[in-house]
Order: C-alpha cells, then structure tokens, then sequence
C-alpha cells in the first residue's frame, strides 16, 4: 500500500477505534495514538520526499498510485504529492495532534465529537494527496460535513445558526467546484480526471475557460474566505468548539487556497491570467477589510477569525500575482498561518474554559494569573504581525517580495494596499494585548483561576515550536515549496 | 412461439406470478396459526424470486408475442431493483400489518403490493402502448386500494380517493394522447411507429399528454399535487412503495418510451423535460423547507429528487440511462431508510411531526444515526451513495451541453441541503424535555434498516454495481 493512502487510512482506523472503546480514557488512547502515528508518518513523509528529490527525481508528482474505480467516467483513486501537498499534509497532522490535546478536557459526547473530528481529518488528508478530480473533490465535501455536527452540538454562542450559514456557504461554494470540474473534465477531453493529465494535455477552450475559472475559483475561494464570501467565517469560527476551530482555521480553509492553485489556475491558465485582476481586486479587500474588522471587535475569537480573513485573503493575493517567488509565500503563508491561528484558537478556547468570556472588555491582567498561556498569547500575536524570527515574517516577507516583482502599475498599487494590513494588524494585536494581558486584573473571580495544565502546555509547545522552526530556518521548506510551485507557475505563464 | 421461448424471456414476470399465486393460496389454506408465519412466508418468497431473477440470464434483446413484450437485459435489471425495493417495504411494513385492524389482512397486502410490481414490470416490458397502458393500469388501481388500506382512518381513505381520482384523470389524458399517436401513425406498436413519428403538431400535443400520464405517476410539477396529501394519509410503508418502487418504474419507463419511440422528436421532449426539470426541483424544495410532518417533508423532498432523476432521462444516452438505473437504486435503499425510521417511531409512539424528532439521539441513538445517514445520502454528501449518484447524473446531463439545468440543479441541491439538514438539526442539536421514548423495534424493522444502511455505504464506494449496470445499458 502506498504511504500516501495511509493518511486518510489512520484516521477511518481511529473511527472505528473511537468506535468500540467504552470509557474516556480508551477514547483518548485511541486519539493519542492515532494522531501520533499521523504525525510521525507526516515526518517521515517529508524526509522519503526530501530524499526522493534528493535522488534526483524531478517528476511534478512523487509516490503516484492510481486504480481505476469508475470506468464509465474514467474516474480514479489516484495518489501523489509534490511539495506543496506534502508542506499541507504535515501542517494537518500538526494540527490533528495538538487539537486532540486542546479538546482534552471535553465532557458531552466525547466519543462522537472525536469520531467527527476524524472524519474531518480523513476529508483533508484525503484532499491533499489526491490528483484525482473527483477523488479531491469527494475528500473535500467529506471535510465540510462534519463541521454541521460539530459547531451545532459542541459549539458556543449563536451555534445553530453558525453552523448552518458555514455549512450552506460552504456546500454553496462546493456546488461552483463540481460543476467547474464536470467543465474542465469534458472540455479538455481527457481519458482521466487525473489533472496533471488535464494539464499536460491543455486543451481547454479559452472561451469556455473564461466561464469556469471565476466559477472554480470562487468555488475554493468561498473555502478561503474571499471577499465577498467569507462571512461563515467569522461566525462559524466563533461558534465552533476549540479543536474544531483550529482545524478548521488551520487547515480547512488552506483547502481553498490549494484548489484555487491547483485547480483553478493550473487548469485554466489563460483565462487566470485574463481574468486574475478581478481577483486580485478581491482580495485585496479580503486582506485590509479583514484587519479593518478585527480592529473593531470585542469578542477574541471573532478578531482571530476576522484576522484570518485578511492573511487567507493574502494567500489567495499571493497565487494571483503568478511568480514563483510569491506562489512560494502563499504556501508559506498557508503553513505560518495555519500554524499560528491554530495556537489562537487553542489559546482563546483555554482561557474561555477558565473566564467564560471571550469579551476583551471583561478581560484584564491575565500575565499574572496564568503567565503561561499569556506569554503564549503574545508569541502567537507576535507572529501574527510578522516578527521576524517567527513564521509569520518569512511568509508575508515573501509574498510582498514577489508581488512587488510584478512589473506594473496595477499589481504595484495594489501591493503597497495590501502591504497596510500588515501595520493594521500591528495595531489590533498589541492593542489586545496589552488589553487582556497587562493591567491590573479587575474581576475577583479571576484571581482564582490557574494556569495551563500539561495537556494544553504539550498542544501549545508543538504549535510554539513548529512556528518558531518554520521562522529560524525557513530555507529546506521554502525551496522544497518553490520547486514544486515552479511548474505550475510556468505552466500557467505559457 | 411455444412456451420454452416465453419462458425465456419472461421468466421474471413468470415467477413473479408464482409468487402472487403462492401468496393467495397461502392466505386461504393457512388458518390463524398458519398466519402468523405469513410475514417470514412471503420474505422469504420473495427473497427467492430475487435470487432468481437478479441478474439477467439472457443477453441479447429480444421480443415475443409479436412485439407485444420486449425483453433486454438493462429491463431485467430494472425489475430486480424494483422487486429489491418491493422486499425492503415487505420487511419493514410488519411492525404495521401485526395491528389488530390490519392483521386480518395482511394477504391482500402482499398480493395488492406484488400485482402492482407485476404492472410495473409490464409497463417496463411493454413494446406495444396497449401493454405500456395495461400495466400502468395494473400499477395504479391495486395502489389505491394500498393508499386506503387504513381504512377506518378518515385520512387514509381520503387520501385513497385523491390517489385514484388523479390516476385516473392521467389515466385518461394519456390514453387520449396515445390515441392521437394511433391516428397518425397507424400503429401502436413501438417499432413501427418509429419512422412515422416526425413531430407534427398532433404528435406534440400526443407527446404532451402521454407524458402528463407519467408525470403524474412520478408526480413531476406540475403533476405534483396528489402527492404530499396522498403520502401523508397512506400507511407509511404504502408511502415508502408509492415513492420509491412507484416511482422508479414509471421514470424508467419514460425514459425507455422517450428513447426508443420518440427519438426523432428529440428536441421537443428535452424543452419540456427542461421546463418540468427546474419546476420540479425549485418548487419542490422551495415547500419542502416548509413542511413540519415528516412524511409530506418526504414527499416533497421525494418530488425534487425525480427531478433530479428526470436529468437523466434528458441526457437520452446510454450513460444517462445507467446513472439513471443507479441513481433509483440509491435513491430507493435512501428513501426506504428514512421511512424506516418514521415507520419505527410512528408505530411505536404514533409521532410523524419533525419536533417530535427533537432530541432522538438522545433516546433512540442507533435509528437518528440511520436516518441521518439516509438524509446524508439523499442530500448528496460523500461517502454516501447519495453523492455518486447525483454526481452521475450530473455529469451525464452536462456532457449533453445542458450547463445551465445543471447549475440550476446544483443550486437546488443547497436548498435541499438546507431542509434536510433540519431533520439532522432535529435529532442532533435541538434539545426536547419530553423527546420519544427509548424503543426496541422488531428484527424485521432492523433486518430492512441494516439492509438499507449497507446500501448506502457500500453503493457508492464499490464501483463493480455501477460498472454491472453500465455493461448492460448499452444494449439497448
């Protein structure tokens, strides 16, 4: 069995697992183990592609499996990775492992809550290796159902409501993509869904490009959160439970920027370039509008999800801009991003678990009462507006870079707009948190509250480390990134 | 022609037959002892019969009584499904018929029920419209007589009496547009009467009413208003034959007629079905959101999703036609799952209201876990059946260049998301004081929901079913 097929193998293994354990600790054996051994399998995936590369084989995608299933259709299980698909995986295993730690302490419906997170798992893992464009397509709806259960049963706050909004918007968007892809499949004219085969074969009308390019790229896009369409976003963040909004933040909506990418614009290059300044224009809304909003909020889990509107809006600002060095900052902003929300979220959940309050007007003085969490706090703001060091600096570094390389007015205009954001979210992460954090605490209750417990200190560090990792040494995962973002590049400027 | 070639050919109808005529034997020799096995009797003929007769044994077409009966082996395959979802209603209809005011007549339903799937078999047989028409007919009037089985419940009866007024209004519409068809072609045979059908204005008007017939039968919009009435007062499993199995053999044998007879007349078919199309699935969703008793939810919902088949039918192709023959056959183990579960609660608490479902996970874990997986797979989400099927049936309506129905479609399936995901809100996420109690359902219900539930799972991911029914369909 190929690798690759173990990804969304462990965590159907760990369903059925979840499945037939009795008590809460079999449940959290089963998810400890499981999401350890996904972690350790994304290790050493990226160390079996490292050394594959290193072996000089140059193929666009590596440790390819494919099986016919739907002949009529020509649709396949077909498996690989490239560099791009192997920086997402490891960012998900990541994120699977300090999230099940973050959901530790989880009362209700233990066992169900953790069967859907599986599920959701098995729908990103499953995305990411896919080449297939049915296969990926199915994965990705896999991953999108789940979140209904989760934000509506353990959620918080207007939770219904959230989750019906999220699930619509996103099912919404979902709609776009398959029709998009029944398009590229029957205009290209290939004999597989398999896209690099679609790709290679370019073939596509550029009349009919120009309809299905804004359709599958609004169709992810709505996943990665572009103005106009990203307002499930905030409210489903707010409201879904702490695992779930890591996840979610930190990996789900990546599975937009990477359809955007590998879909949209390696499918449809002519009409991408054609069409790619109404998206631009989007985005750059995305990315000032969001810090604007998280500027004005009370509530920290909607100025961490308004947030990400503005750094996924830079993703999708990056891949636009259609050079190698900008398309490598847009992975690089996926992981950092992916990253560093998920320890916010962690973080907000573990102090909303203590204060019962999300509202930042409640909050103050928290460095004395649980410094932990609150140095925590402030590292992960810090990467958020871009210290160097962390990985947020190497990230937005890289996308301004490439897309200052853009010679013309335009793309220049729009690049010093969306360069503000990053002054802007400077102003609404120190502001938080000399909120919250410093002062002196005024609530009595709050005194008594105490600091993190070894569960939620071994889901913070991992998130620490792996932030600070990608900042100090960016270079093995940038290059390993570039030269996967390489072909698709020239394949979309010829 | 001596018996042997009959035999051949018709085998399924044969022993389908057998089966009708074991059933009422058994209904008049066994007494009251003899009775109470009559459910696990008449399972396990039927259980046979399908053994029997899954899979076609001849495989090259063919048709005897001088073109009066067609046999190929895709129809073969369609009555297998038809007879499959026959059995799930026999299974999950006995917590209903052991009532004391339905128990004495446990016979009449089985034979009712089994008639009916004998006409529909004909009507999918036929090569001749006087065929066609005699098992539609044969099809509808036992049915009524199904919808008011309770008849001592004022809503049964009533519903009966709208059931059989509106078939018979399509009936004779129908029979007035095949007439036309006489008139101007001579002949009502199928295979003659393809090179004189040149789309003349009688013709259209003759295709219209024909059509009106089976549209009522697959209760498309405009055809559609018996619909939520009948299925609310008909017994539930009633309910479940009447949009399932009914319903099935009626778009199948449109799609068949619309192929082999009206093939010159292309055009003019694919503009109506395109109309009745987006009607069928907006308006239908569009009152589905509003529905607060399951079983007109369902029927409504039931309404949009022959919708979806008819997009099928619209493609005219080969690969349309077997998406088609799939897409009933994950349709019906969807469906027949649900109404299981509303079955299992009405007849244990005597609830069909979507806020008495409030809190189900709570009580009754195990059937809110089906019923969310048959809405799953009725919504469309992987890796539910559900999903490969309208997958399918998408695609082969876009590879006819219908882009556009197709996104009207897609559009539709978020609407419908949007009301089934009220069921799943029901159950899940609503809280209730007094939800339904804890019940065990009887083994026959659990046979026919794991049966259905297996169906969902197994469908979609074991491409070898869909391939079978592509292997055939090109026969035709």
């Amino acid at each position: 069995m190929n690798i690759l097929s173990l990804f969304p193998a462990v965590p159907l293994l760990m369903m059925l697992g979840l499945w037939i354990s009795r008590n809460t600790k079999q449940i959290h054996a089963v998810m400890v183990a499981g999401s350890s051994v996904l972690l350790g399998l994304a290790v050493a995936l990226v160390f079996i592609f490292l050394g594959m590369r290193a072996d000089g084989q140059t193929a666009e995608m590596l440790l390819t499996d494919s099986f016919m299933w739907y002949r009529p259709l020509n649709i396949e299980y077909a498996v690989g990775v490239d560099g791009i698909s192997v920086a997402m995986i490891l960012l998900s295993a990541i994120i699977v492992f300090t999230g099940t730690f973050a959901s530790w302490k989880m009362k209700d419906g233990v066992k169900e809550f953790f069967m859907w997170f599986c599920l959701l798992s098995v729908g990103v893992f499953g995305f990411f290796i896919s080449v297939d464009l049915f296969t990926m397509f199915m994965f990705y709806e896999v991953a999108l159902i789940p979140m209904y259960l989760l934000i509506g049963v353990w959620g918080t706050g207007r939770k219904e409501y959230s989750a019906m909004k999220l699930t619509l918007m996103l099912m919404g968007g979902s709609a776009l993509i398959l029709i998009g892809i029944l398009g590229i499949y029957f205009g290209s004219g290939a004999t597989t869904m398999n896209l690099n085969e679609i790709a290679a074969l370019h073939n596509i009308p550029v009349e009919m490009q120009r309809i299905w390019f804004p359709i599958v790229f609004i169709g992810f896009g709505v996943l990665g959160a572009l103005f106009p369409f990203h307002t499930w976003s905030p409210d489903g963040h707010a409201s879904a439970p702490t695992a779930v909004s890591m996840l979610h933040a930190g990996v789900l909506m990546k599975l937009g920027g990477y359809g955007c990418f590998r879909i949209a614009m390696y499918l449809l290059p002519e009409a991408a370039q054609e069409l790619s300044w109404i998206f631009i224009i989007l985005t750059t809304i995305s990315v000032v509008y969001g810090a604007f909003s998280a500027c004005v909020q009370t509530d920290l889990k909607y100025i961490n999800a308004y947030s990400s509107v503005s750094h996924c809006g830079l993703v999708l600002f990056a891949i636009l801009m259609m050079n190698t060095t900008a398309a490598t900052g847009a992975v690089l902003q996926m992981l950092s991003h992916g990253l560093m929300t998920a320890l916010f979220f962690a973080l907000i959940g573990m102090i909303y678990g203590r204060t019962h309050t999300r509202d930042i007007r409640e909050l103050n003085g928290l460095m004395k009462i649980m410094p932990f969490l609150s140095v925590c706090y402030v590292i992960a703001g810090l990467a958020n507006l871009g210290l160097p060091g962390l990985s947020g600096f190497v990230a937005e570094m890289t996308i301004f870079n490439g897309a200052f390389m853009v010679n013309d007015t335009f793309h220049r205009v729009v690049t010093i707009i969306a360069c503000t954001s990053i002054v802007i979210t400077a102003v609404y992460i120190l502001r938080l948190v000399g909120k919250i954090l410093y002062g002196t605490c005024t609530n009595p209750e709050h005194l008594k509250l105490t600091d993190a417990t070894w569960d939620e200190r071994l889901a913070v560090i991992v998130l620490i480390v792996a932030i600070a990792g990608l900042g100090l040494s960016p270079l093995w995962m940038s290059d390993m990134i570039s030269e996967s973002v390489l072909p698709i590049i020239s394949h979309i400027l010829n | 022609m001596d018996f042997s070639t009959i035999l051949t050919y018709m085998y399924t109808e044969i022993a389908l037959v057998g089966v009708i005529i074991a059933a009422l034997l058994y209904d008049l020799i066994a007494g009251a002892r003899g009775r109470k096995y009559f459910h696990g009797v008449i399972c396990t003929l039927m259980l046979l019969f399908i053994a029997g007769t899954v899979w076609p044994y001849q495989q090259e077409n063919a048709s005897i009584f001088g073109g009066m009966f067609v046999y190929a082996p895709i129809y073969s395959i369609v009555k297998s499904v038809l007879a499959i979802g026959t059995l799930l209603v026999f299974l999950l209809s006995d917590s209903w018929l052991r009532k004391p005011d339905t128990e004495f007549k446990r016979g009449e339903f089985y034979v009712l029920t089994l008639s009916t799937l004998l006409g529909m078999d004909f009507m999918v047989s036929a090569g001749h419209f006087m065929m066609f028409f005699i098992g539609l007919e044969l099809a509808s009037v036992p049915m009524s007589c199904l919808v008011a089985f309770d008849k001592y419940k004022h809503n049964s009866a009533e519903a009966g009496a709208k059931y059989i007024l509106s078939a018979l209004f399509a009936s004779g519409l129908m029979l007035y547009g095949i007439s036309f068809f006489y008139g101007t072609t001579g002949t009502l045979y199928f295979e003659d009467m393809v090179p004189m059908i040149n789309g003349s204005a009688l013709q259209i008007l003759a295709m219209v009413f024909f059509f009106t017939g089976l549209g009522f039968k697959i209760s498309l919009v405009p055809f559609h208003l018996w619909t939520a009435d009948t299925y609310e007062g008909a017994p539930t499993p009633v309910t479940s034959y009447l949009s399932v199995v009914s319903k099935a053999a009626a778009a199948f044998a449109l799609m068949v007629v619309l192929i082999k007879v009206f093939a010159p007349m292309v055009e003019y078919w694919q503009t109506l079905l395109y109309i009745v199309i987006v009607l069928s699935i907006t308006v239908a969703n569009l009152f589905a959101i509003r529905q607060k008793n399951l079983k007109r939810f369902l029927a409504f919902s039931s309404i949009s999703q022959a919708g979806y088949i008819m997009l099928a039918v619209i493609s005219g192709t080969p690969y349309g036609m077997t998406s088609l023959v799939y897409y009933v056959l994950v349709y019906m183990v969807a469906n027949l799952a649900a109404f299981g579960v509303i079955t299992a609660v009405e007849q244990n608490s005597g609830k069909v209201n979507m806020e008495d479902y409030n809190g189900l996970y709570k009580t009754n874990p195990k059937l809110a876990i089906v019923m969310m997986l048959a809405i799953f797979s009725l919504a469309g989400i992987p890796p539910f059946a559900g999903f490969f099927s309208k997958f399918f049936i998408f695609a082969a309506a876009f590879e006819q260049g219908f882009h556009v129905l197709v996104f009207i479609a897609l559009l539709n399936t978020i609407i419908s998301l949007y009301y089934y995901m009220l069921v799943v809100k029901a159950m899940f996420i609503t809280p209730n004081d007094s939800p339904i109690a804890t019940f065990r359902s009887d083994n026959s219900t659990r046979l026919s929901l794991l049966l259905c539930l297996a169906g969902i799972l197994i469908l979609g991911l074991a491409s070898s079913v869909f391939d079978g029914i592509n292997l055939y369909a090109f026969g035709m």
